[in-house]
């Protein structure tokens, strides 16, 4: 409904020429944020509770740390006119990596960090290499990545394996206030992915690849260099919520990420923050806030003691509506 | 200049690894030294190639549909619950299945026509909704029972004088087929081709794009019904039957050399691709490959599937490590 409301608002306010004044999709993201924590917190007001308490803040952080992490990758990825399905499983190989190597020592904990890095490297390389040297389609690139992930995790492991020490445990769990440490990480780490994006060359080229790739080709972009890059640091990007997740869950688990559903999750994210599916606009702040909206969601819905399986349905359709919401805004201004 | 050289583009190969696949399971396993087996093959794989002849219909217009699978799940689980055993239900249910199927294909194509979202999110936003709603009237486990009426279509058979028991699935499997064949070679199959080629060229033509991308969707749909029934038959109920399905049908119709963005391939390859994958299981199944590995080879098989689409016979040339001049931009 109050996306509904933007867009209504949006569309008065926006004069066809003048440049002063422009509602972007980040803004739309964050506004919407905004009514929907305003609703949020009546509706659980009215329920008897309060959403935005010490513990609820400390909810919709923690849901969103994990998302974040893998979004932020899947971020670069599409913005260069890819996508990466095999995020899910890959986070929980680097959970399985991480946990593995460091078996319970606190001596081990750079090692396996390293380790569980390396290899989300090796993959992302993998997706990057089949999509411009094999020429193969993304989607059936990282999908069948993304299987064969599965096969090794099905084949070797049953269960959690390995043991993170005391220690590194502490990523998972310290905070200053309400507010985790690990979700600052995660922050800082969009504020660099947004600074690379827009103000470095390989961030310029992966809007111009995503644009148009035989422009950007013409134009004397190295193109497949571009997307093996966005590739590698999408799959370090989940690598890293691996890392994070066997801190929190003092072990590996090879099915931590599939159960989320990391991989179509992290693609509605970014969707939700604006950035085009095709490629070539959006961003990282964007993406954000689209994690937001979708952990305050689930937040929500806990508090409001609702069936979870409902949670689904109303984020489907908040999905659907928010990118038809983009889509007749691109229209409307193509037309004029 | 008929639909001859567009039948043969892309076709050849997957029929080959078809036969090849076919011969291998005749020395591998002894039941398919004799027609039975492989009537049992074609059996089981009846629903796949119905969903992969429904998905070749939106991948070759241009778009993806990601919600067949969910929406299995969804009719098995709601057709349960509503024949609950109960043989005179049968008929309303399934006429009420396929409406489903046309509803959700209805929906999911008027949203990526009208409101222009990509068919990619439609999809995988239908996905999401199918899965919450179907759990949330269901409460988590599946309810009821079919009746054998109803399941008669996935798992029985009738008798046919030459070939012996011919099972239902197997005849609709064929009907399926030849019906998407007929299609594909009418004149709005062949624009359909087109709007996944050049969707402006197809519009300053005159054709109506939006109204071809819709009956994608709906055809789409409609197979996937017919697919449930099929596996609520021959599989039984249960809340997982639809799992990983859409990505199975979609690397299928990949197999079968159909161009994901539309506008190359055939149906029959799509088809073909099908049988290919579930021919390709039973294979590794008889050759004790563990069935963990299954989906890492489903992956392994897709990239190169598609690696040889993109290049064709110039393949080893891309793999040799210093290549010479490359001719093929």
């Amino acid at each position: 409904m109050s996306a509904v409301r933007e867009r209504a608002r949006g569309r008065s306010d926006v004069p066809p020429r003048t440049r002063t004044f422009v509602i972007t999709p980040v803004l739309v993201v964050y506004l919407a944020l905004a009514v929907l924590l305003v609703v949020g917190s009546v509706l659980v007001g009215v329920h008897g509770g309060v959403l935005l308490d010490h513990g609820g803040i400390l909810n919709i952080l923690t849901r969103g740390t994990v998302l974040g992490l893998v979004a932020i990758g899947q971020t670069l990825v599409i913005v260069t006119g890819s996508l990466d399905l095999s995020v899910a499983y890959l986070v929980g190989l680097c959970s399985l990596v991480a946990a593995e190597t460091m078996a319970g020592s606190p001596a081990m904990i750079v090692p396996g960090v390293l380790a569980a890095l390396v290899v989300a490297a090796v993959v992302g390389l993998v997706n990057g290499l089949v999509i411009t040297v094999l020429k193969a389609n993304a989607f059936i690139a990282t999908l069948g990545v993304a299987l064969v992930l599965r096969g090794y995790l099905e084949h070797n492991y049953t269960g959690p394996a390995g043991s993170v020490p005391r220690a590194f445990q502490h990523i998972g769990y310290d905070r200053i206030g309400p507010v985790p440490v690990a979700a600052l990480l995660m922050l800082l780490l969009a504020a660099a992915a947004w600074w690379y994006l827009r103000r470095t060359r390989t961030g310029y080229h992966m809007y111009a690849v995503g644009g148009d790739v035989d422009v950007a080709r013409l134009s004397g972009v190295r193109t497949g260099r571009t997307i093996v890059t966005a590739h590698v640091l999408c799959a370090v990007m989940a690598g890293l919520a691996g890392v994070f997740l066997a801190g929190r869950l003092g072990s590996g688990a090879p099915y931590v990420g599939t159960d989320a559903g990391y991989d179509l999750e992290s693609i509605a994210a970014v969707v939700l923050g604006g950035t085009a599916l095709a490629g070539g606009r959006g961003g990282v702040a964007g993406t954000i806030g689209g994690v937001l909206i979708l952990s305050t969601l689930d937040t929500i819905f806990d508090d409001l003691g609702l069936d979870s399986f409902f949670k689904d349905v109303v984020r489907g359709v908040v999905l659907i509506v928010a990118v038809a919401l983009y889509a007749r805004r691109r229209a409307a201004r193509r037309s004029t | 200049m008929r639909a001859r050289p567009r039948l043969a583009d892309g076709t050849g190969p997957v029929l080959v690894v078809l036969l090849i696949l076919l011969v291998g399971l005749a020395f591998a396993g002894p039941a398919y030294a004799e027609p039975g087996g492989y009537l049992a093959l074609l059996k089981r794989a009846a629903p796949l190639v119905v969903l992969a002849v429904g998905q070749y219909f939106v991948i070759v217009s241009g778009g993806f549909d990601l919600s067949v699978g969910s929406l299995v799940t969804a009719e098995v689980v709601v057709a349960a619950r509503l024949v609950n055993g109960d043989d005179a239900n049968t008929g309303w249910v399934i006429a009420l299945l396929l409406g489903c199927g046309i509803l959700v294909g209805l929906v999911n194509g008027l949203i990526t026509t009208k409101l222009l979202v990509p068919s990619f999110i439609v999809t995988l936003g239908m996905l999401l909704v199918l899965d919450g709603a179907v759990f949330l009237w269901s409460g988590g486990a599946p309810r009821g029972a079919l009746s054998p009426s109803f399941r008669l279509i996935g798992r029985g058979s009738v008798d046919v004088p030459v070939l012996g028991q011919l099972p239902w699935s197997v005849i609709v499997l064929l009907v399926v087929v030849a019906a998407a064949v007929w299609f594909m070679r009418s004149g709005t199959g062949r624009t359909l081709l087109a709007v996944g080629d050049n969707e402006n060229v197809v519009r300053l033509a005159g054709g109506r794009v939006d109204r071809l991308r819709l009956l994608a969707f709906v055809l789409s749909g409609l197979l996937a019904s017919v697919a449930a029934i099929l596996l609520a038959g021959f599989a039984g109920v249960s809340a997982q039957v639809g799992e990983g399905l859409e990505f199975r049908a979609i690397t299928a119709v990949v197999l079968g050399g159909v161009l994901l963005g539309g506008g190359r391939g055939s149906v029959v390859a799509a088809a073909a691709g099908a049988l290919s994958l579930e021919a390709l299981f039973s294979l590794l199944n008889l050759l004790g490959v563990s069935g963990a590995l299954e989906s890492a080879v489903q992956g392994v098989i897709i990239i190169a599937a598609v690696a040889y689409a993109a290049h064709g016979a110039g393949l080893w040339r891309v793999l040799r490590p210093h290549r010479p001049v490359p001719d093929t931009a």
